[in-house]
């Protein structure tokens, strides 16, 4: 079906399995070591590759000497530009073309495919591949280009300019203004499972075991490269140990090991190293964000505009688009915003988990805590009295928004009212404490999904989809939709996915994929349903389904006996005009408390709640669990991660986790997360709404304005640490 | 990782023979050994294990103290009770590093003998004094948030990354070894880890084929023993500036004062005029401010690590405020 108008009261409204807090159905397999990831599949006869890295920023191969490698010991194959296949071209989300000639074009850019008999022997030979350049002068520092700033030109994202009104002149006449900039580091997704495949070909037919987001869209990126039909490439992916966007796309070790395992008929199997992750894959651009905020003297907002630069290649049209939640957050007649990008000649910048709002709302947020300051108004009451009625650029209504319900019962929870709006007034020993809030929002996109649910004599339902679960808990709400709707036991439930041989899939990312995954199977279920009514002899309308029967007054029938040798449906879900006439949104409130050590400037986080409302929750459980993964994001993100680019190489210098930090269990103290009830009738069948990024949206603010609060110290060069503080923060007496 | 060999040494007079020969490198938890293999920063040609010698031990010494055996691994020390109860700074700084699975694995002497963590360093593609003596000093003027302030040369600004060693510095241990003759020594831990000067190659003053069996603290000083690490996170980061002290004060005077400091130089450091100017003055800021200007009289910042300076300043009073109760 197309989402093109609301969804009335449907099977899955009287309370049942889908959302309740049920333990995910593969927890058993991943602790046990039983969910086999790309690497970890077997395979007779394979090979194993190893990348080599152009070790410059910017240049021209002038020689490579691959002699020493080749004689290595369990070399079968040194891969360069010389002896690869051409292969076609596009941006980075269209095709992945490697080793495509001399030219360097950004630091780690794959060089060399060694191929050996075992990894050790990949790996010893990659370092005996002699690389000699030409190097050239590069762009890579965002700040030191930002000139050369051009408005990007996407073909698949939002417009980079909007504009309401007459900014310019209701900012300058606006009694109260605040005009700040803050910047965001370059960060990478740093999930558990490496990048890895396992390549084979069986005659013309490409067979990947691939960690991958988006199969489907995989598929196309790999046929778009290798200049190979579609239908003979089959993605494998059945678990996938995190992505965060960072396998939204496919990574040079899929057509790597591709073109090796084609040349040599033999699997090829490879992972990247830790340390290669970080230059061979994709990041997530720095970004700096002018914030403008002017206001009438009770604080309504009479203008606000959000600036943003980031940086990606010059082949690349992807940007941050930091500004997207300053175009619907809140009200306000003359509204401006616009991104610009910097070419720059440092590796791929794409999607990090919540593009766009994760770093925007770090700017926007605090702006508004400053704003708040300025105004002696409490951070809470500012944004109510700013709350738009409808979405404030397009002017249509939104399909639900309980904003301010968040922020109400977080404040209740979180004993908001115990905060000292003056900064740096709370002692604890040698410890400044402060406490912080923000607002969250992240759009809640619906993608093309199909699916499929047979039911078999034996009472069992299988469900196939080329759906993936990185990890969010996907194999156990679409087993919960499927027990609810046909009334079948959650063990009666097999589902399988991670398969491109399986009915299409939005995949996982962008918070669609429960949403697209789930109703297209709510609709697979739906027309098995009225199959078996059918059958049954059962006005579809009043079918009970139901302990395996389906039932209608007093008719009663056993599935089982209905299904023959088996029954199967197919269900489809696509955006419609719902998609354009709502302004459809995920919201949250964020609240922090953190402890600043006044003499060393260590930031501490003590405590943490989010309150979010996404529409009909459909795992109390796993949605809790994102929520507050997303939330540990967001710490990261305030107080620890960022890769620093090194401007005379063109390279990140840190990147291993030792040195590029994420928050660990002892950064993460009490901390929860709660969904207030909500259906959104004009989102998706299943009346929910998207929370896989949620959770960052905002944490990352609330810590900040947290700290701020703490020690009267705002920084806004993220992340903070304590080299940042220390200078305003006095010694104790 | 270039081919190796694989030899375990049976005894300790077979490991430093064998560790003589050019090429061969002893492993034992392989916790910061292995990493720099796989990138290729440690090539050895030969690997000695010495994983099976009796040098996992704690004993009390004659004189009172403790000798800790080569390979007793930094979990095992942080919780025996008597380095708990007589030497908690050394268990709170081994408890400080690394993470619990590292902790069990690492060992006393490789703890001793870990690798700076300059991102340079690591990386075989830039160049490095210490790696690659005369190809220079990246971190000069590159990203040096992480170097050190003290003790530093043209030719090197990397830090040693132990919190142990700090301990042990303020505790005045002592290194023993053998040799492969059988000859022992015994290395004061001042004079064990060297300064880059023009040879940041050279790390400690260990020779060929002599190699660590034990470490030797002395019975322990009077005074509240305190280890403080300030990190940007809370676990599993190393210091930025680390603080061992010592502090035995009563009625409004310091008796005595021993300060060891990571995070600032290329080895554990110690500023015997920064002690003296704790000796027999009142536990108050001027104090302080004296002790630590001794302390940082040379110190200079790259860039990135100025803020160093004023961070081990900080550390210090707050440390010398916990100690003596000020």
């Amino acid at each position: 079906m197309e989402m093109n108008s609301p969804v009335g009261p449907n099977a899955l409204d009287a309370p049942g399995i889908v959302g309740k807090p049920i333990d995910r159905v593969d927890g058993r397999l991943k602790v046990t070591g039983g969910a086999r990831y790309a690497y970890e599949m077997q395979q007779d006869n394979v090979l194993y590759g190893f990348v080599v890295e152009a070790s410059i920023g910017k240049g021209t191969i002038r020689s490579i000497d691959t002699r020493a490698a080749e004689k290595a010991p369990g070399v079968v194959l040194v891969l360069t530009h010389r002896n690869t296949p051409t292969q076609g071209t596009g941006n980075h989300r269209e095709a992945h073309p490697v080793l495509t000639g001399p030219q360097v074009t950004r630091y780690g850019q794959p060089v060399a495919f060694v191929v050996a008999e075992s990894f050790e022997e990949a790996r010893a030979a990659a370092y005996l591949v002699d690389v000699k350049y030409d190097w050239s002068s590069g762009k890579y520092a965002l700040r030191a280009n930002v000139n050369e700033a051009r408005v990007p030109k996407p073909n698949d994202a939002p417009a980079a300019d909007s504009a309401v009104g007459d900014f310019a002149a209701a900012f300058a006449s606006a009694p109260v203004q605040i005009d700040v900039t803050y910047t965001t580091p370059l960060q990478s997704h740093a999930m558990m499972e490496p990048h890895a495949t396992l390549a084979m070909w069986d005659g013309n037919k490409l067979i990947l075991h691939t960690a991958n987001q988006m199969l489907n869209q995989g598929q196309q990126v790999i046929a778009t490269t290798l200049k190979i039909p579609v239908e003979n490439i089959r993605l494998i992916s059945p678990f996938i140990g995190g992505g965060f966007g960072g396998k939204l796309w496919v990574n040079a070790d899929a057509i790597l090991a591709s073109i090796a395992a084609r040349q040599l008929k033999r699997p090829v199997k490879i992972a990247l190293t830790r340390q290669q992750i970080f230059h061979v894959t994709t990041h997530r651009s720095d970004t700096i964000q002018r914030v403008r905020l002017g206001t009438d003297r009770e604080g309504r907002i009479l203008a606000i505009g959000h600036d943003v630069f980031s940086g990606n290649l010059p082949s690349e049209q992807t940007y941050e688009d930091a500004a997207l939640q300053t175009r619907t957050l809140y009200a306000g007649p003359n509204r401006l915003t616009r991104h610009r990008l910097v070419p720059l000649d440092i590796p791929v910048a794409s999607s990090m988990r919540a593009p766009g709002e994760a770093v925007g709302l770090m700017a926007l947020e605090c702006a508004m805590d400053e704003l708040a300051e300025k105004l002696n108004l409490d951070p809470i009451e500012l944004r109510m009295r700013n709350e738009p009625s409808e979405d404030p650029e397009k002017h249509i209504p939104y399909s639900s928004r309980h904003l301010v319900a968040c922020m109400q019962e977080g404040a209740r929870r979180f004993g908001w009212d115990k905060r000292n709006p003056k900064p740096g007034q709370v002692h604890d020993g040698r410890w400044l404490v402060g406490m912080g809030m923000a607002a969250g929002t992240r759009g809640n996109p619906l993608r093309l999904s199909k699916a499929n649910v047979r039911l078999d004599a034996d009472g069992k339902a299988t469900v196939r989809m080329a759906m993936t679960d990185i990890g969010t808990g996907t194999y156990t709400i679409l087993a919960q939709i499927t027990a609810e709707m046909l009334g079948l036991p959650m063990e009666r439930v097999v589902v399988e996915l991670g398969d491109t041989s399986f009915p299409e899939a939005a995949g996982s990312g962008g918070s669609f994929g429960a949403g697209s995954s789930g109703s297209a199977l709510f609709e697979a279920c739906d027309a098995l349903r009225e199959k078996l009514a059918r059958i049954a002899g059962i006005d579809p309308a009043t079918a009970r389904f139901a302990d395996g029967n389906i039932a209608s007054g007093e008719k009663s029938m056993r599935l089982t006996d209905l299904v023959g040798t088996g029954l199967d449906a197919d269900g489809e879900i696509q955006p419609g005009r719902n998609n354009k006439d709502f302004s459809q949104q995920s919201y949250g409130a964020h609240f922090a408390e953190v402890g600043i050590d006044q003499d060393t400037g260590e930031v501490r986080v003590r405590r943490m709640l989010g309150v979010f409302t996404a529409g009909r929750v459909l795992n109390a459980k796993t949605a809790r669990s994102q929520a507050i993964g997303g939330m540990v994001f967001g710490v990261g993100a305030a107080l620890h991660e960022g890769m620093t680019l090194d401007a005379r190489f063109g390279y990140f210098v840190n990147r291993d986790l030792a040195e590029y930090l994420v928050p660990l269990h002892a950064d993460i103290p009490a901390i929860d997360a709660i969904f207030l009830a909500e259906l959104d009738n004009e989102s998706n069948p299943l009346k929910s709404k998207g929370i896989g990024e949620l959770g960052i949206c905002g944490a990352g603010a609330s810590i900040a304005n947290a700290v701020y609060n703490a020690c009267g110290v705002r920084i806004r060069d993220y992340p903070i640490t304590l080299d940042k503080l220390l200078t305003g923060l006095p010694m104790r007496a | 990782m270039k081919a190796f060999t694989y030899q375990r040494a049976n005894t300790t007079a077979h490991a430093a023979a064998a560790t003589a020969k050019p090429g061969a490198k002893i492993i034992a938890g392989g916790t910061n050994l292995l990493d720099l293999m796989k990138l290729q920063v440690e090539t050895p040609s030969q690997l000695i294990d010495i994983n099976h010698l009796p040098l996992d031990k704690v004993e009390e010494t004659s004189e009172g103290g403790l000798r800790i055996g080569a390979l007793v691994r930094n979990s095992d020390l942080a919780a025996d009770p008597r380095v708990r109860q007589r030497y908690g700074v050394l268990s709170r700084a081994l408890l400080a590093g690394a993470s619990a699975q590292l902790r069990n694995k690492a060992t006393t002497g490789g703890n001793l003998l870990q690798r700076t963590r300059c991102y340079y360093f690591y990386d075989i593609t830039k160049p490095c004094n210490k790696r690659s003596p005369g190809s220079g000093c990246a971190a000069l003027e590159g990203f040096n948030r992480i170097h050190a302030i003290l003790g530093t040369s043209e030719q090197c600004i990397a830090t040693h990354p132990s919190d142990m060693a700090v301990a042990m510095r303020a505790l005045d241990a002592n290194v023993e070894t053998v040799d492969r003759q059988g000859d022992t020594r015994a290395i004061p831990i001042a004079e064990f880890h060297r300064l880059p000067g023009n040879t940041p190659e050279i790390e400690t003053s260990l020779k060929p084929g002599e190699i660590i069996t034990a470490v030797t603290l002395p019975p322990p000083p009077p005074g509240v023993q305190v280890y403080r690490k300030v990190r940007d996170r809370a676990s599993y980061a190393f210091a930025l500036v680390s603080v061992a002290a010592i502090v035995d004060s009563a009625r409004g005077r310091i008796r005595s004062a021993r300060l060891a400091f990571g995070g600032l130089a290329l080895k554990p450091w110690r500023s015997p005029q920064a002690e003296q100017q704790l000796v027999d003055a009142a536990p108050d800021t001027s104090t302080f401010n004296a002790a630590a200007n001794a302390l940082l009289e040379g110190a200079r910042g790259f860039g990135d690590n100025d803020f160093k300076i004023p961070l081990v300043r900080r550390t210090l009073h707050s440390v010398l405020a916990e100690t003596t109760g000020a």
